[in-house]
């Protein structure tokens, strides 16, 4: 018998300490600034201010929109793609692939910069349509997230499903609607998580595009700037709640294509 | 043949949306111009300025410090957090699954936001000590580490372990020798994963960092806001040599992918 001194889940402990420490203490304490006043006090003041106020109702309404808008153009332009790269039989297929996932790699506001240069050129002035620019600027910075897990879903799939579908007589609009549609639904759902929550809060695209119309991270970022702890942790908090929502509707996501990561 | 048409027009309109704007932005970092559309000689100013001017040099120094320090502490918890968690009680194993799921799927504004409100404003841990930063920065990377080690786990040959205890080897020997190595590969990738993350990052370090401190996020972001023009197309130019890096990067990565299989 080995006198077992050491043992591997020890190991777990202080990843633990530092889960426990960074993750659900900062999300405790979130907690507590959010139902508290400046003084201390326990206040629901910061809650039914958001959800009384127009101004933080338009905003979170046009985070709404926005992050619909932005999903669905990258939902549009990555499954045909997708679809494509994943049924063809081309030689270099995985390099072609990398290409159209390469950008997550680049820094995203050095794309952003350059996509803003290009649309001054074209448009004079940003300030005309704030709103394409902004969809524009978030389907440019997540379209390869959206691309990728689309693709290992239809990957994946399984070829003679399709044959069965054909000999039994399904024509190939059918096939495609009956099979690979419902099939990828898991590579939809994860890119659809991975574009709609962040379209919600990356306020940098709009800072950088000169639109000054607020979105939910704004919020953040304005009450930061403020000092403002109670009333940006509410906001904070009410985004953790959309955040959960999300992740319950959509059933969860394939981790390893989180960011990128299964091509890592 | 109409549908090969179709594909192709696809596939290459997505690729100019992804790629026009920096390939342009590349050919404008070697003029003089200071505005896309304007047409002068070829100059490589932007690079001199942008390897020359220490503001721009010591921001680029400080990111990839940044990156790589935090994406090494975080592969080092996220590996034994993965070990640990693979080998535990269901309990204990689902409890550090969950909570390392609430990084991944949170927002990074929130994230950042929440550890800056715990370590700066409850515990009055200065931002000029860089611990918020680093904390920040490997709590965002940290999780990813973890996914990509558990797999690894989970393909392993669990007997091979057993085998080396069995042969008189102690248990930490073992899980150098024998774990380790057969999870290797995730280990790598979860490094990786974790060094573009923190380079990636604007909301985390926006949160938690010093003030006289930049990321090339954060300035990039700052300096759109209104910044001197040569500074400007300076960083077209480090935008340039980042598109470059990242495409020899994937051109080494794909090479050896390839030479594996």
């Amino acid at each position: 018998m080995h006198r077992r001194t050491f043992s591997r889940k020890y190991l777990g402990i202080p990843y633990a300490a530092f889960l426990l420490l960074f993750v659900a203490a900062p999300l405790i304490v979130l907690i507590y600034y959010a139902f508290t006043n400046g003084q201390g006090e326990f206040t629901v003041q910061n809650m039914t201010g958001f959800f009384s106020d127009p101004n933080t109702l338009g905003t979170l309404c046009y985070s709404f929109g926005v992050a619909l808008v932005t999903t669905a153009v990258c939902l549009l332009l990555a499954y045909p793609l997708a679809y494509i790269l994943a049924t063809s039989r081309l030689k270099g297929k995985s390099v072609i692939v990398l290409i159209f996932i390469m950008p997550m790699w680049i820094n995203f506001s050095l794309r952003i910069t350059a996509l803003k240069e290009i649309l001054t050129w074209i448009e004079g002035n940003l300030a005309y349509h704030p709103f394409l620019n902004t969809v524009l600027g978030m389907s440019y910075d997540f379209l390869p997230f959206m691309i990728l897990p689309i693709y290992t879903a239809i990957s994946k799939l399984d070829g003679a499903l399709l044959e069965a579908a054909r000999d039994l007589g399904a024509g190939e609009a059918q096939a495609f609607l009956r099979v690979t549609l419902p099939l990828s639904l898991p590579g939809i759902m994860s890119g659809v998580s991975m574009v709609f929550l962040p379209a919600m809060t990356n306020y940098v695209v709009l800072d950088m595009l000169y639109n000054s119309t607020y979105i939910m991270g704004s919020l953040i970022g304005s009450y930061f700037a403020a000092y403002n702890w109670n009333g940006g942790s509410m906001i904070a908090l009410i985004l953790l709640g959309i955040i959960c929502l999300f992740t319950l509707l959509t059933g969860g996501t394939d981790d390893e294509n989180r960011r990128g990561g299964a091509l890592l | 043949m109409i549908r090969r048409i179709c594909r192709w027009t696809v596939i290459i309109l997505i690729l100019l949306f992804l790629y026009l704007p920096i390939l342009i932005l590349a050919v404008y970092s070697f003029t003089d111009a200071t505005n896309i559309g304007a047409i002068r000689g070829f100059s490589v100013h932007n690079y001199v300025t942008l390897f020359t001017t220490p503001e721009l040099r010591d921001m680029i120094f400080g990111t990839v410090v940044l990156a790589v320090g935090s994406a090494v502490i975080a592969t080092i918890l996220g590996t034994m957090g993965a070990i640990g968690a693979f080998y535990s009680r269901k309990g204990m194993a689902s409890a550090i699954t969950t909570m390392n799921q609430v990084p991944v799927v949170n927002a990074d504004v929130v994230t950042g936001f929440s550890i800056c409100i715990l370590l700066v404003v409850v515990l009055g841990i200065s931002k000029d000590t860089y611990i918020p930063l680093v904390a920040g920065h490997v709590t965002l990377c940290a999780p990813f580490v973890f996914l990509a080690v558990i797999p690894k786990l989970k393909q392993m040959d669990q007997s091979i372990y057993e085998a080396a205890l069995d042969l008189g080897a102690a248990p930490f020997t073992a899980l150098i020798r024998i774990v380790i190595p057969q999870i290797f590969p995730g280990i790598i990738s979860g490094f990786a994963m974790a060094v573009t993350l923190s380079l990636d990052d604007y909301f985390v370090a926006t949160y938690t960092k010093p003030a006289t401190f930049d990321t090339i996020s954060t300035y990039v972001v700052n300096a759109t806001k209104g910044a001197q023009t040569n500074i400007k197309t300076a960083l077209w130019a480090l935008s340039t040599v980042i598109f470059l890096l990242v495409v020899l990067f994937s051109l080494v990565m794909n090479i050896r992918a390839n030479r594996e299989n």
